[in-house]
């Protein structure tokens, strides 16, 4: 197959990227319509595919050319190398996974192996992950620094993935967005340096020595780290003064809030269900609508957080133990404690499922005594 | 060495000694002292050079199989009900059949309601190894 689009004029490299994209075409559409000659169909598809890359790499050349062309606007256009990486890592052709696993590699300098044990897979198999993420972008010459967003969106999931093993990838994030906030002056930027540090200040709160959660009202507050939330809060605080705010300043405008209640009963619910409906407003993401119902059930009573529910999809990842919270609220301890044993059940993780067996385990006792 | 699965099969497997209950059912201190003997158990393998692995599984999955050519694979379950529910392994490598069988009953006794020892099941399958360099 490769041999024939090379035989045609193609360099090897533009070749087996024109087959691969036309197997995905035939995966895609065989299904429903079989072709009599599957390799004759391959070859005509893997030759329109690569003309077509040939096509738009020269206007994308031609659009290179015009740029440069062009007198610069001013010392923040331009685009170094370094930042030019974190683009092209985050290139919306790769899958999350991929992207991830790139950035790590190229722009945060971690071994292969490294990045595997993180990951908890063999490193030939995060080793292939990497190279075919680096031929799926090697293609890819410019990008504007349109891809912000996605940037943001790769180096937020490298920060969620936490601690496993010998590499803290949450360190790893805060270190590379840091790395990125002082090449960019982007609001969204800062605001997830901003949230990044505000939940990474409660690190030593959020668990026990025996490696159990402790839930936010419950954490011991004097070992939160006061630097990183002041630092936190300043970027925030110059962030939101931009006006221009976006999903990022809003969660960390809500982790300050957190931050700045000395104890469980001084937050500001309030103001952190306001914050919610930004960026329910900015995202509409049914995550967010579930965490604000939590928000409304502190602020207006578990009543209207359990409104708040209404129109959620149940398989929502935590929402039945969301309504436990909110039953137990209501003084419903029969019916939480049956939603905490079926929170249980769907935990996405060891220590949230201890965690919820623990609560329905505490309310059954409270019950036959 | 050789490496063996101790596969928990949660309620399941053979007769059971002692018909426990849930866990959301046992005290709060009954369902820690358990989860803390889980977490010893691996650390003290790790010391002794026998850990390799161990997971745990979310109850809810499905049975998946093949259905011809050009069709979407058919599934089956949840199975809400079923006690045997593959709860999770771990993996060791030991020096023998015996060792591994005296690991897996320390396994068993982990401790339930009234901190007494639950009994659990456990199936202990040897993995397949390569095969040696030296066959003669």
């Amino acid at each position: 197959m490769i041999a024939v689009i090379v035989r045609r004029g193609a360099d090897f490299a533009a070749a087996e990227d024109a087959v691969q994209d036309s197997l995905v075409e035939a995966v895609r559409v065989w299904p429903d319509d079989p072709p009599r000659d599957p390799k004759g169909w391959l070859v005509t598809v893997a030759w329109r595919k690569f003309l077509d890359a040939a096509r738009a790499d020269i206007s994308r050349r031609q659009r290179e050319v015009r740029i440069e062309g062009e007198p610069m606007s001013g010392p923040g256009e331009a685009v170094d190398d370094t930042l030019r990486l974190y683009f092209l890592c985050a290139h919306p052709s790769l899958t999350p996974a991929s992207a991830v696993a790139l950035t790590l590699r190229a722009v945060g300098g971690l071994t292969t192996r490294q990045i595997a044990r993180a990951y908890l897979v063999p490193e030939a198999t995060m080793a292939q992950r990497i190279s075919r993420a680096k031929r799926t972008v090697s293609g890819v010459r410019f990008d504007q620094p349109g891809y912000v967003a996605t940037v943001l969106r790769v180096l937020y999931l490298v920060f969620n993935e936490g601690y496993s093993g010998d590499v803290d990838l949450a360190a790893e994030a805060i270190r590379l967005t840091r790395q990125l906030a002082a090449r960019i002056n982007h609001e969204e930027v800062a605001g997830l340096l901003a949230l990044m540090l505000l939940h990474h200040a409660r690190r030593p709160a959020r668990t026990r020595t025996d490696g159990s959660l402790v839930p936010l009202t419950e954490q011991d507050r004097g070992l939160w780290d006061s630097r990183l939330i002041a630092e936190g809060v300043d970027l925030l605080q110059a962030a939101l003064a931009r006006d221009r705010l976006g999903e990022f300043q809003a969660q960390a405008a809500i982790a300050a809030l957190h931050a700045d209640a000395r104890t469980a009963e001084e937050t500001d619910w309030v103001q952190i269900v306001e914050w919610y409906d930004e960026l329910v407003r900015l995202t509409d993401s049914p995550v967010a609508r579930l965490n604000r119902a939590v928000a409304v059930g502190e602020a207006d009573g578990p009543r209207a957080g359990l409104a708040a529910l209404a129109g959620l999809d149940p398989a929502l990842p935590r929402h039945t133990a969301v309504t436990a919270y909110l039953h137990e609220r209501d003084g419903d301890p029969v019916t939480a404690a049956r939603l905490y044993a079926e929170a249980a059940r769907s935990a996405p993780s060891l220590p949230e499922r201890d965690h919820l067996t623990r609560q329905a385990a505490r309310l059954n006792a409270q019950l036959r005594s | 060495m050789a490496k063996y699965l101790l596969l928990k099969h949660y309620r399941g497997g053979p007769a059971p000694a002692v018909d426990w209950a849930p866990m959301d059912q046992w005290t709060p201190d009954e369902v820690d002292a358990h989860v803390q003997f889980m977490r010893d158990f691996a650390a003290r393998l790790e010391e002794t050079g026998e850990f390799v692995d161990t997971q745990a599984l979310a109850p809810d999955g499905a049975f998946v199989r093949y259905d011809g050519e050009g069709r979407p694979p058919v599934t089956d379950g949840p199975f809400v009900e079923t006690k045997d529910l593959i709860a999770g392994w771990y993996i060791i490598d030991v020096e023998s059949w015996d060792r591994a069988v005296q690991l897996a009953g320390e396994l068993s006794a982990a401790p339930g309601p009234g901190g007494k020892p639950i009994y659990e099941w456990l199936e202990v399958r040897p993995f397949l190894a390569d095969s040696p360099t030296v066959t003669d």
